[in-house]
């Protein structure tokens, strides 16, 4: 019986309770080892375990769950987690994180069916696609995040597990391309010939193409990219790639940052494109997909056999169809003299990276809703749990309501100073001369006004050479660079020492006390012709490229 | 002969003024225009005193007076040795404070140009001698003015005066008043020496009481002006003051009718103008507003201290902040005064060099009134021995920060407050700033959570993208060289 006074306070493992509250004692976190065939990784690191362990929570690892990712058991103990096997972990665990969907193990039970009412699983679920299979967790009551479906908001980017897993994938991708392909990704010249560049084209620029684009560029081919988005030029030519111009109709973004799917002549369109450009490609990858919908086929089988004999192409859209109806699904074929990848499992093959990278993931959508005060609380009302729950407590949850259309970005309030701010350095510029130029002119006129009619014809003549003067200074010094100010500010220092001739005037000149007064202001402005053009010296010297 | 002489070493000498300062339009051709200015300058004095010691007919050429030439020879050696001895001492951080004493001694020089001008033997009937005395009193009093304000500046620069500005009650009205009583001083000095019937009577002295008196109105406005703004807006004070000198000289060259005084003051006037312009531009603050206020007079109530802090704050680490610049392909570092302040620019300047030679892209992005005179950032770099040429205006470097992963912001706020780009009610509201939340990660080195200069609450820092690494920037900095140096070892 605990003895918890708080008003929050329930027991954690009452079933068929909607709200998880703070529980009595620490929640358990379990991380079973995964069973999908050939699936190395694993959703806790041990430098996500010690974090967890600061959040007070318990971890219990499952015997050999990191084995495939290089993360042998005693590393996880030294975290601080426990030891134990596949029921321990499934009996005793509040919260799971898993890296693939609850399936069906070897000994007839299923993943689902050992978890307890009310536990908090957290995992890859792909619910549009595994119906079934959230049935049958809906019946277990349980509360169910798809780290599939985390929205694509900024703040969402440290949970997004997708583009982690993509961004490991497209590089993988590269390395599974160079491993095929029989010649150098970069050029060479050698004293035995010339090797020419791999001419690599990377279909799609969404996180897989950027990093298959940077992993080629990495290895000196010469990359080219293209989708339908028009706004990720600009991304892809920050990473060294050329960008394929294509012009049609239809706008190529949807909501939410995907691509929209296109009409039977644009993708027409799109397939001559990209079969002109494969018939100069050694390599291509190609990562087209659209939400929920099976890839759209890109790369023709015609474009296939105009291609060098000798050429590879990665499909990383095998799962979901593949952009290559050559493709076969999980093997790597040869056809018409060309390599086809149409593995499915890249980010798998980096099992440490990825691993590191997925719960990482997992861990932030954690903490999203895990405190060590409050406990587990889920707020429906924050986008991110709104739309990555599947279920509550078995309630189906799944699908969120549609987000409302991004906003149009409102006009940032120009600055007043904005415009005048540009355009300021360098040659002298009308613009900028204007209100400082028309108050001088405001002036002078004034001063020519008052010398034309009290003055002697002597003052006239200086006031033109006044004016003149600061007519030359006005264009000499905005042609000063920025970087010279300070020296600037000695060097007229030392100018205006100029003064010193009226020193010297003054001490020649008779009167009273012009000896004195004459040798002070020498004195004076002596200091200044030596001082200042000696630091300015020494200031200039330190200028150096 | 020696007038015609002289008259052509004045054409010379504002020739290669001119050309001195042309020279400052870049760094490579920079120390050819110090040669040029010291050459004309060389050439102005050279002749004039030449032309003053030999008399104006070479057939009548006695010997030059003994004292005169003692007191000319041993001021411009004694000056000339202070003068060289400072510039070899100071050191780059204290430069605005140098620059300030020095406008003050143009200040000085120029109103004992002009009282001593009044002194000499005139005649009070002169033609011109009424435009005369204009130039004489409008002299001494820029000259007193810049005199005062530049002492004043020196004193708040160095420390020993306060720098929050002392705004008097009625203070503009106190300005006025002494306006208005210079000004009838002048006109007293002027009828000082209306002719009087009694012919012979030559009163051209009379008006020194009047002159003296507007010396020491002038002297207590600049002390007053100067007094009433604040700390910050230190670069505009030192730039206007340069002004001023410039003025002051070309006030002196009227009443001298000397052409080259009058040419070079024009010359430094339109400059420090310049500078002055460009560094309210760069507060987008309005150079009345700077003169007459104080900073923050006009806009948005401060925030109260120890107000809630407006978001979560993401401390980072050395090894953090190394493993990201390290992977980083494009770095931008941001230095604030605070930076030159804890003389962290050597280490600064090894760990641009470091990355540099990692590969990764590393520049600087130096705002316009970072520091306390215009381009002070770049003289502090240059000391650390960074390579022009990674030294960055905001201008020009603005548009590169969503191209750049990491930035990091050593010892400056204001500068690159968002707020100022957002939020109308901030008294920074509208000042350009660099930025850098659009990059992809941002540092801070800070020492504490304290607000900047302005006591305006900095937004950045609650940023996602932005990690707070705390500490004095001397010991960050060179903490963080030495995770670099390990990791790349």
């Amino acid at each position: 019986m605990c003895s918890s006074r708080s008003a929050n306070h329930r027991h954690a493992d009452v079933a068929g309770l909607a709200f998880v509250g703070v529980p009595c004692r620490p929640m358990k976190v379990g991380i079973p080892k995964e069973i999908y065939p050939h699936e190395l990784r694993v959703a806790a690191t041990p430098d996500t375990i010690d974090k967890m362990k600061k959040l007070g929570l318990e971890v219990v690892v499952e015997t050999g769950a990191g084995e495939a990712a290089d993360l042998a058991d005693a590393a996880y103990v030294e975290a601080g987690a426990r030891i134990a096997d596949a029921n321990t972990v499934y009996g005793e665990a509040d919260i799971v994180l898993k890296v693939r969907a609850p399936m069906a193990r070897a000994d007839g039970r299923h993943e689902a069916d050992l978890l307890k009412p009310g536990t908090t699983l957290i995992s890859f679920i792909w619910p549009a696609q595994n119906k079934a299979l959230v049935d049958r967790l809906a019946a277990r009551k349980v509360n169910v995040f798809a780290m599939d479906a985390v929205p694509r908001i900024t703040r969402a980017q440290k949970l997004d597990a997708l583009s982690a897993m993509a961004n490991v994938a497209g590089y993988r991708a590269v390395v599974e391309a160079a491993h095929h392909f029989g010649r150098f990704f970069p050029g060479q010249v050698t004293a035995a010939g010339r090797v020419k560049p791999a001419q690599v084209l990377i279909i799609g620029a969404g996180v897989a193409g950027l990093a298959a684009i940077a992993a080629s560029k990495a290895l000196g081919a010469v990359v080219k990219a293209f989708d339908t988005r028009p706004v990720v030029r600009e991304q892809i030519e920050s990473l060294g790639g050329q960008f394929i111009e294509f012009k049609f109709e239809e706008a190529g973004e949807g909501a939410g940052g995907y691509a929209k799917e296109m009409s039977d002549a644009y993708l027409a369109a799109e397939q001559a494109l990209i079969a002109k450009h494969a018939q100069t490609s050694d390599v291509i990858i190609s990562t087209a997909l659209i939400p929920g919908k099976p890839a759209p086929v890109l790369i023709t089988p015609g474009a296939v056999t105009a291609m060098a004999q000798g050429s590879v192409i990665v499909d990383m859209a095998a799962e979901q169809g593949g952009n290559c109806p050559l493709t076969e699904k999980d093997k790597v074929v040869t056809k018409s003299g060309v390599t086809l990848i149409g593995l499915t499992d890249l980010p798998s093959r980096m099992p440490r990276t990825s691993s590191e990278l997925y719960a990482t993931t997992v861990l932030n959508l954690l903490k999203e809703m895990y405190t060590q005060d409050k406990g587990l609380v889920i707020n429906l009302e924050d986008e991110i749990q709104r739309g990555c729950i599947v279920l509550k407590a078995g309630e189906l949850l799944w699908p969120p309501p549609k987000p409302a259309a991004p906003p149009a970005a409102a006009p940032a309030p120009k600055p007043k100073a904005a415009a005048p701010a540009h355009g300021a350095h360098g040659a002298a510029d009308g613009k900028k001369k204007g209100s400082g130029a028309n108050l001088m002119a405001g002036l002078a006129a004034i001063l020519l006004g008052a010398a034309a009619i009290f003055g002697p014809p002597e003052f006239i003549q200086h006031l033109t050479v006044f004016l003149l003067a600061c007519v030359v200074g006005w264009h000499v010094i905005w042609n000063v660079t920025p970087a010279l100010h300070t020296p600037l500010m000695s060097v007229t220092n030392a100018i205006s020492g100029i003064i010193v001739i009226g020193g010297m005037l003054v001490l020649y000149g008779g009167g009273e006390g012009s000896l004195i007064l004459g040798g002070v202001a020498v004195l004076l402005a002596a200091i200044n012709v030596a001082g200042g053009f000696l630091v300015t010296q020494r200031m200039l010297k330190m200028f150096r490229k | 002969m020696i007038t015609t002489i002289r008259s052509l070493a004045y054409l010379i000498a504002s020739l290669l003024f001119i050309m001195s300062l042309r020279g400052l339009s870049s760094q490579e051709t920079a120390r050819g225009g110090n040669r040029s200015g010291v050459i004309g300058m060389l050439v102005a004095v050279v002749l004039t005193a030449l032309a003053l010691i030999a008399p104006v007919d070479f057939a009548t050429m006695g010997k030059p007076d003994p004292s005169l030439l003692g007191m000319l020879g041993g001021a411009l050696i004694i000056g000339g040795v202070i003068g060289a001895f400072v510039a070899a001492r100071v050191a780059m951080t204290s430069m605005p404070e140098l620059v300030a004493m020095l406008h003050s001694f143009v200040g000085a020089a120029a109103v004992i140009v002009g009282i001593a001008t009044y002194l000499q033997p005139g005649d009070a009937y002169e033609a011109g001698r009424s435009a005369h005395l204009v130039e004489i009193y409008i002299g001494v009093f820029v000259g007193a003015v810049t005199f005062s304000g530049s002492i004043i500046a020196f004193g708040k620069l160095r420390g020993i005066i306060g720098s929050r500005p002392l705004l008097l009650p009625g203070r503009h009205i106190l300005n006025l008043i002494v306006v208005m009583l210079v000004i009838a001083l002048g006109v007293i000095f002027h009828h000082a020496e209306v002719p009087w019937p009694d012919a012979g009577a030559n009163l051209v002295d009379a008006g020194m009481p009047a002159l003296l008196a507007m010396t020491g109105l002038a002297l207590l406005l600049g002390i007053h002006m100067v007094m009433a703004i604040g700390g910050g807006d230190m670069p505009v004070v030192v730039s206007l003051l340069n002004s001023y000198s410039g003025w002051a000289a070309a006030a002196a060259g009227f009443m001298l009718s000397n052409d080259l005084l009058i040419v070079t003051g024009a010359l430094v006037g339109s400059s420090g103008a310049i500078l002055s312009y460009i560094m309210c531009r760069a507060m987008n603050r309005s150079i009345f507003n700077v003169m007459l206020g104080g900073f923050g007079a006009e806009a948005g109530a401060k925030p109260a201290p120890g107000a809630t802090p407006a978001g979560k704050v993401t401390e980072t680490n050395v090894n953090e902040v190394a493993d990201w610049l390290l992977a980083a392909r494009h770095v931008v570092i941001v230095p604030g005064y605070g930076m030159a302040v804890a003389q962290a620019q050597h280490a600064v300047k090894d760990i641009s060099s470091l990355l540099i030679e990692k590969g990764v892209s590393c520049r600087y992005a130096i705002h316009p009134v970072a520091g306390r005179l215009p381009g002070h950032m770049n003289v502090l770099l240059a000391e650390a021995n960074v390579s022009y040429d990674i030294v960055k205006e905001m201008d020009e470097i603005n548009p590169d920060f969503p191209n750049t992963e990491v930035v990091m912001v050593i010892g400056a706020n204001d500068i690159v407050n968002p707020s100022a780009e957002t939020d109308t009610s901030s008294p920074i509201y509208g000042m350009p700033v660099l930025q850098v939340w659009k990059a992809g990660k941002v540092v801070m080195l800070k020492r504490g959570m304290s607000a900047g200069y302005a006591g305006v609450d900095n937004p950045l820092v609650y940023n996602d993208n932005t990690a707070m690494l705390f500490g004095d920037a001397r010991q960050s900095v060179q903490k963080l060289l030495a995770a670099l140096r390990e990791r790349s070892a």
